[in-house]
Protein backbone atom coordinates (compact mmCIF):
# COMPACT_ATOMS: atom_id res chain seq x y z
CA UNK A 1 0.00 0.00 0.00
CA UNK A 2 1.27 3.48 -0.83
CA UNK A 3 0.11 6.81 0.53
CA UNK A 4 -1.81 7.36 -2.73
CA UNK A 5 -3.76 4.14 -2.12
CA UNK A 6 -4.62 5.27 1.40
CA UNK A 7 -5.67 8.72 0.20
CA UNK A 8 -7.84 7.45 -2.66
CA UNK A 9 -9.50 4.57 -0.79
CA UNK A 10 -10.30 6.75 2.21
CA UNK A 11 -11.69 9.47 -0.05
CA UNK A 12 -13.95 6.99 -1.84
CA UNK A 13 -15.17 5.69 1.53
CA UNK A 14 -16.01 9.11 2.96
CA UNK A 15 -17.63 10.31 -0.26
CA UNK A 16 -19.72 7.14 -0.42
CA UNK A 17 -20.91 7.82 3.14
CA UNK A 18 -22.01 11.32 2.15
CA UNK A 19 -23.96 9.94 -0.83
CA UNK A 20 -25.42 7.18 1.33
CA UNK A 21 -27.03 9.74 3.62
CA UNK A 22 -29.08 11.05 0.71
CA UNK A 23 -30.09 7.51 -0.26
CA UNK A 24 -31.24 6.36 3.19
CA UNK A 25 -35.02 6.57 3.74
CA UNK A 26 -35.86 9.34 6.18
CA UNK A 27 -37.68 7.00 8.56
CA UNK A 28 -34.30 5.56 9.63
CA UNK A 29 -33.50 8.89 11.24
CA UNK A 30 -36.53 8.64 13.46
CA UNK A 31 -34.65 6.00 15.32
CA UNK A 32 -32.44 7.76 17.84
CA UNK A 33 -29.82 5.07 18.18
CA UNK A 34 -27.99 5.43 14.85
CA UNK A 35 -27.77 9.21 15.20
CA UNK A 36 -26.50 8.96 18.76
CA UNK A 37 -23.84 6.39 17.87
CA UNK A 38 -22.66 8.50 14.92
CA UNK A 39 -22.31 11.51 17.24
CA UNK A 40 -20.45 9.57 19.91
CA UNK A 41 -18.18 7.90 17.35
CA UNK A 42 -16.94 11.33 16.38
CA UNK A 43 -16.27 12.22 20.00
CA UNK A 44 -14.48 8.94 20.77
CA UNK A 45 -12.27 9.04 17.69
CA UNK A 46 -11.25 12.66 18.20
CA UNK A 47 -10.43 11.98 21.86
CA UNK A 48 -8.42 8.89 20.92
CA UNK A 49 -6.52 10.86 18.29
CA UNK A 50 -5.72 13.57 20.85
CA UNK A 51 -4.33 10.91 23.21
CA UNK A 52 -2.22 9.24 20.52
CA UNK A 53 -1.02 12.54 19.10
CA UNK A 54 -0.10 13.86 22.57
CA UNK A 55 1.54 10.79 24.13
CA UNK A 56 2.38 8.48 21.25
CA UNK A 57 5.89 8.01 19.91
CA UNK A 58 5.67 5.03 17.60
CA UNK A 59 4.39 2.34 19.95
CA UNK A 60 5.75 4.00 23.09
CA UNK A 61 3.87 6.36 25.40
CA UNK A 62 6.00 9.36 26.34
CA UNK A 63 5.41 12.63 28.14
CA UNK A 64 7.19 15.51 26.44
CA UNK A 65 6.70 19.11 25.30
CA UNK A 66 3.40 18.15 23.63
CA UNK A 67 1.54 17.70 26.93
CA UNK A 68 2.06 21.27 28.23
CA UNK A 69 1.16 22.52 24.75
CA UNK A 70 -2.14 20.61 24.79
CA UNK A 71 -2.96 21.80 28.32
CA UNK A 72 -2.40 25.40 27.18
CA UNK A 73 -4.59 24.70 24.15
CA UNK A 74 -7.40 23.36 26.37
CA UNK A 75 -7.25 26.48 28.54
CA UNK A 76 -7.42 28.72 25.46
CA UNK A 77 -10.36 26.80 23.97
CA UNK A 78 -12.14 27.19 27.32
CA UNK A 79 -11.57 30.95 27.00
CA UNK A 80 -13.11 30.82 23.49
CA UNK A 81 -9.90 31.85 21.75
CA UNK A 82 -10.20 31.20 17.97
CA UNK A 83 -9.10 27.83 16.65
CA UNK A 84 -6.21 29.02 14.52
CA UNK A 85 -4.71 31.14 17.29
CA UNK A 86 -4.86 28.17 19.66
CA UNK A 87 -3.18 25.84 17.17
CA UNK A 88 -0.39 28.35 16.57
CA UNK A 89 0.13 28.96 20.31
CA UNK A 90 0.24 25.19 20.96
CA UNK A 91 2.92 24.77 18.31
CA UNK A 92 4.85 27.71 19.76
CA UNK A 93 4.71 26.27 23.30
CA UNK A 94 6.05 22.89 22.16
CA UNK A 95 8.68 24.47 19.91
CA UNK A 96 9.75 26.85 22.68
CA UNK A 97 10.08 24.08 25.27
CA UNK A 98 12.11 21.97 22.87
CA UNK A 99 14.36 24.90 22.07
CA UNK A 100 15.27 25.46 25.74
CA UNK A 101 15.57 21.82 26.88
CA UNK B 1 -27.78 28.74 -6.52
CA UNK B 2 -29.70 28.08 -9.73
CA UNK B 3 -31.98 31.07 -9.21
CA UNK B 4 -29.09 33.52 -9.41
CA UNK B 5 -28.18 32.36 -12.91
CA UNK B 6 -31.26 33.60 -14.77
CA UNK B 7 -32.45 37.16 -15.47
CA UNK B 8 -31.90 39.82 -12.81
CA UNK B 9 -28.86 38.03 -11.44
CA UNK B 10 -27.64 41.22 -9.81
CA UNK B 11 -30.86 41.85 -7.91
CA UNK B 12 -31.11 38.27 -6.74
CA UNK B 13 -27.47 38.30 -5.67
CA UNK B 14 -28.16 41.36 -3.54
CA UNK B 15 -31.19 39.67 -2.06
CA UNK B 16 -29.11 36.57 -1.38
CA UNK B 17 -26.41 38.49 0.46
CA UNK B 18 -29.02 40.29 2.53
CA UNK B 19 -30.42 37.01 3.77
CA UNK B 20 -29.27 36.17 7.30
CA UNK B 21 -28.51 32.58 6.29
CA UNK B 22 -26.07 33.73 3.62
CA UNK B 23 -24.30 36.04 6.06
CA UNK B 24 -24.03 33.20 8.59
CA UNK B 25 -22.72 30.91 5.89
CA UNK B 26 -20.04 33.30 4.69
CA UNK B 27 -18.89 34.03 8.25
CA UNK B 28 -18.65 30.35 9.10
CA UNK B 29 -16.97 29.75 5.75
CA UNK B 30 -14.28 32.34 6.37
CA UNK B 31 -13.60 31.10 9.89
CA UNK B 32 -13.38 27.48 8.79
CA UNK B 33 -11.21 28.17 5.76
CA UNK B 34 -8.43 29.27 8.07
CA UNK B 35 -8.22 25.72 9.53
CA UNK B 36 -7.10 24.65 6.10
CA UNK B 37 -3.68 26.14 6.74
CA UNK B 38 -3.19 23.86 9.77
CA UNK B 39 -4.47 20.86 7.85
CA UNK B 40 -2.12 21.51 4.92
CA UNK B 41 0.91 21.95 7.16
CA UNK B 42 0.10 18.90 9.33
CA UNK B 43 -0.51 16.75 6.28
CA UNK B 44 2.91 17.34 4.75
CA UNK B 45 4.42 16.94 8.24
CA UNK B 46 2.81 13.49 8.34
CA UNK B 47 4.56 12.53 5.11
CA UNK B 48 1.95 13.25 2.43
CA UNK B 49 3.04 15.36 -0.52
CA UNK B 50 1.37 18.57 -1.65
CA UNK B 51 -0.74 16.77 -4.31
CA UNK B 52 -2.00 14.14 -1.88
CA UNK B 53 -2.82 16.85 0.63
CA UNK B 54 -4.81 18.86 -1.93
CA UNK B 55 -6.52 15.69 -3.19
CA UNK B 56 -7.88 15.07 0.30
CA UNK B 57 -9.32 18.57 0.60
CA UNK B 58 -10.84 18.42 -2.89
CA UNK B 59 -12.30 14.91 -2.85
CA UNK B 60 -12.65 13.80 0.75
CA UNK B 61 -13.60 17.32 1.91
CA UNK B 62 -14.55 16.53 5.49
CA UNK B 63 -12.12 18.04 7.96
CA UNK B 64 -12.34 15.54 10.81
CA UNK B 65 -11.69 12.58 8.52
CA UNK B 66 -8.82 14.40 6.83
CA UNK B 67 -7.15 15.24 10.16
CA UNK B 68 -7.71 11.65 11.33
CA UNK B 69 -6.13 10.17 8.22
CA UNK B 70 -2.97 12.27 8.45
CA UNK B 71 -2.87 11.78 12.24
CA UNK B 72 -2.80 8.00 11.93
CA UNK B 73 -0.30 8.13 9.05
CA UNK B 74 1.88 10.47 11.14
CA UNK B 75 2.04 7.95 13.99
CA UNK B 76 2.15 4.70 12.01
CA UNK B 77 3.25 5.52 8.47
CA UNK B 78 2.07 3.58 5.43
CA UNK B 79 1.96 0.39 7.55
CA UNK B 80 -1.03 1.88 9.41
CA UNK B 81 -2.83 2.51 6.11
CA UNK B 82 -5.82 0.28 6.84
CA UNK B 83 -6.34 1.95 10.19
CA UNK B 84 -5.99 5.38 8.61
CA UNK B 85 -8.71 4.54 6.07
CA UNK B 86 -10.94 3.06 8.78
CA UNK B 87 -10.48 6.06 11.08
CA UNK B 88 -11.29 8.50 8.28
CA UNK B 89 -14.33 6.42 7.35
CA UNK B 90 -15.64 6.15 10.91
CA UNK B 91 -15.29 9.88 11.42
CA UNK B 92 -17.26 10.31 8.21
CA UNK B 93 -20.19 8.25 9.52
CA UNK B 94 -21.83 11.38 10.94
CA UNK B 95 -22.10 12.71 7.38
CA UNK B 96 -24.64 9.94 6.74
CA UNK B 97 -26.83 11.44 9.43
CA UNK B 98 -26.29 14.94 8.02
CA UNK B 99 -27.24 13.73 4.55
CA UNK B 100 -30.50 12.25 5.87
CA UNK B 101 -31.31 15.54 7.63
CA UNK B 102 -30.40 17.71 4.63
CA UNK B 103 -32.05 15.64 1.90
CA UNK B 104 -35.55 17.12 2.25
CA UNK B 105 -34.04 20.62 2.52
CA UNK B 106 -31.71 20.69 -0.48
CA UNK B 107 -32.59 17.76 -2.71
CA UNK B 108 -35.03 19.40 -5.12
CA UNK B 109 -32.99 18.90 -8.28
CA UNK B 110 -31.69 15.95 -10.26
CA UNK B 111 -28.83 13.57 -9.56
CA UNK B 112 -26.17 16.23 -10.23
CA UNK B 113 -27.56 18.58 -7.63
CA UNK B 114 -27.83 15.67 -5.23
CA UNK B 115 -24.19 14.73 -5.85
CA UNK B 116 -23.08 18.33 -5.35
CA UNK B 117 -25.17 18.59 -2.19
CA UNK B 118 -23.72 15.43 -0.71
CA UNK B 119 -20.19 16.60 -1.58
CA UNK B 120 -20.58 19.74 0.53
CA UNK B 121 -22.53 18.01 3.32
CA UNK B 122 -20.30 18.59 6.34
CA UNK B 123 -20.62 19.74 9.97
CA UNK B 124 -20.74 23.42 9.12
CA UNK B 125 -23.15 23.45 6.17
CA UNK B 126 -25.55 21.22 8.10
CA UNK B 127 -25.26 23.33 11.25
CA UNK B 128 -25.97 26.61 9.44
CA UNK B 129 -28.91 25.05 7.57
CA UNK B 130 -30.42 23.64 10.78
CA UNK B 131 -30.03 26.97 12.56
CA UNK B 132 -32.46 28.69 10.14
CA UNK B 133 -36.14 29.01 10.84
CA UNK B 134 -37.65 28.65 7.36
CA UNK B 135 -36.94 26.21 4.58
CA UNK B 136 -35.73 28.76 2.02
CA UNK B 137 -33.18 30.21 4.45
CA UNK B 138 -32.08 26.67 5.32
CA UNK B 139 -31.40 25.94 1.67
CA UNK B 140 -29.49 29.21 1.20
CA UNK B 141 -27.51 28.65 4.38
CA UNK B 142 -26.56 25.13 3.34
CA UNK B 143 -25.30 26.07 -0.12
CA UNK B 144 -23.56 29.32 0.80
CA UNK B 145 -21.75 27.67 3.70
CA UNK B 146 -20.84 24.55 1.76
CA UNK B 147 -19.51 26.39 -1.29
CA UNK B 148 -17.70 29.10 0.73
CA UNK B 149 -15.94 26.47 2.82
CA UNK B 150 -15.12 24.33 -0.20
CA UNK B 151 -13.38 27.20 -1.98
CA UNK B 152 -11.66 28.59 1.11
CA UNK B 153 -10.62 25.23 2.55
CA UNK B 154 -8.95 24.15 -0.69
CA UNK B 155 -7.06 27.41 -1.16
CA UNK B 156 -5.80 27.45 2.42
CA UNK B 157 -4.92 23.73 2.31
CA UNK B 158 -2.60 24.46 -0.60
CA UNK B 159 -1.08 27.40 1.26
CA UNK B 160 -0.54 25.32 4.40
CA UNK B 161 0.99 22.43 2.47
CA UNK B 162 3.46 24.78 0.80
CA UNK B 163 4.36 26.42 4.12
CA UNK B 164 4.75 23.02 5.79
CA UNK B 165 6.89 21.80 2.91
CA UNK B 166 9.18 24.79 3.26
CA UNK B 167 9.93 24.68 6.98
CA UNK B 168 11.73 21.32 7.24
CA UNK B 169 11.90 19.71 10.71
CA UNK B 170 8.27 19.85 11.79
CA UNK B 171 8.90 18.68 15.38
CA UNK B 172 11.20 21.63 16.03
CA UNK B 173 8.28 23.86 15.01
CA UNK B 174 5.91 22.04 17.35
CA UNK B 175 3.66 20.80 14.54
CA UNK B 176 3.03 17.52 16.38
CA UNK B 177 1.58 19.48 19.30
CA UNK B 178 -0.38 21.61 16.84
CA UNK B 179 -2.02 18.43 15.53
CA UNK B 180 -3.16 17.45 19.03
CA UNK B 181 -4.46 20.98 19.59
CA UNK B 182 -6.33 20.86 16.28
CA UNK B 183 -8.10 17.62 17.29
CA UNK B 184 -8.93 19.20 20.62
CA UNK B 185 -10.46 22.16 18.78
CA UNK B 186 -12.67 19.82 16.74
CA UNK B 187 -13.70 17.94 19.89
CA UNK B 188 -14.33 20.93 22.16
CA UNK B 189 -17.76 22.06 20.87
CA UNK B 190 -19.06 18.48 21.21
CA UNK B 191 -18.32 18.19 24.93
CA UNK B 192 -21.71 19.47 26.00
CA UNK B 193 -23.07 16.59 28.05
CA UNK B 194 -21.94 14.14 30.68
CA UNK B 195 -22.27 11.42 28.07
CA UNK B 196 -19.94 12.98 25.48
CA UNK B 197 -17.44 13.97 28.19
CA UNK B 198 -17.35 10.45 29.59
CA UNK B 199 -16.96 8.92 26.11
CA UNK B 200 -14.11 11.32 25.33
CA UNK B 201 -12.22 10.50 28.53
CA UNK B 202 -12.77 6.74 28.21
CA UNK B 203 -11.74 6.72 24.55
CA UNK B 204 -8.57 8.69 25.29
CA UNK B 205 -7.65 6.30 28.12
CA UNK B 206 -8.31 3.22 25.95
CA UNK B 207 -6.22 4.65 23.10
CA UNK B 208 -3.31 5.54 25.38
CA UNK B 209 -3.27 2.17 27.17
CA UNK B 210 -3.50 0.10 23.99
CA UNK B 211 -0.85 2.07 22.08
CA UNK B 212 2.11 0.00 23.38
CA UNK B 213 0.44 -3.34 22.64
CA UNK B 214 -1.37 -2.78 19.31
CA UNK B 215 -0.20 -1.95 15.81
CA UNK B 216 -0.07 1.81 15.11
CA UNK B 217 -3.51 3.09 14.14
CA UNK B 218 -5.47 0.32 15.86
CA UNK B 219 -5.78 2.04 19.27
CA UNK B 220 -7.93 4.74 17.66
CA UNK B 221 -10.28 2.11 16.25
CA UNK B 222 -10.48 0.16 19.52
CA UNK B 223 -11.40 3.41 21.27
CA UNK B 224 -14.31 3.79 18.84
CA UNK B 225 -15.89 0.71 20.44
CA UNK B 226 -16.49 2.85 23.54
CA UNK B 227 -18.81 5.06 21.47
CA UNK B 228 -20.71 2.11 20.02
CA UNK B 229 -21.28 0.55 23.45
CA UNK B 230 -22.26 3.79 25.19
CA UNK B 231 -24.39 4.88 22.24
CA UNK B 232 -26.16 1.55 21.86
CA UNK B 233 -27.31 1.37 25.48
CA UNK B 234 -27.50 5.16 25.88
CA UNK B 235 -25.37 4.96 29.02
CA UNK B 236 -25.33 8.26 30.98
CA UNK B 237 -27.76 9.51 28.37
CA UNK B 238 -30.77 11.79 28.11
CA UNK B 239 -33.17 9.02 29.01
CA UNK B 240 -32.13 9.27 32.65
CA UNK B 241 -32.31 13.07 32.69
CA UNK B 242 -35.82 13.35 31.26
Amino acid sequence: MTIWHIVILASIATLALKLAGYAVPASFLERERPARIADLLTVALLAALIAVQTFGDGQAIVVDARLPAVIVAAALFALRVPFVVVVIVAAAVAAGLRAVT
Amino acid sequence: MGEAADGGADASRKRLLKSPAARDGLAVGLATAVYGVSFGALSVAAGLDVWQTCFLSLIMFTGGSQFALVGVVASGGVAAGASAIAAAGLLGVRNVVYGMRMKPVVDTGGPWRRAAASWVTIDESTAVALAQTDERQSRIGFWVTGVAIFVGWNLTTLAGALIGDAIGDTRAWGLDAAAAAAFLGLLWPRLKSLQTGAVAVAAAVVAAFTTPVLMPGLPVLVAAVVAVVVGWFDLLGRRRAT
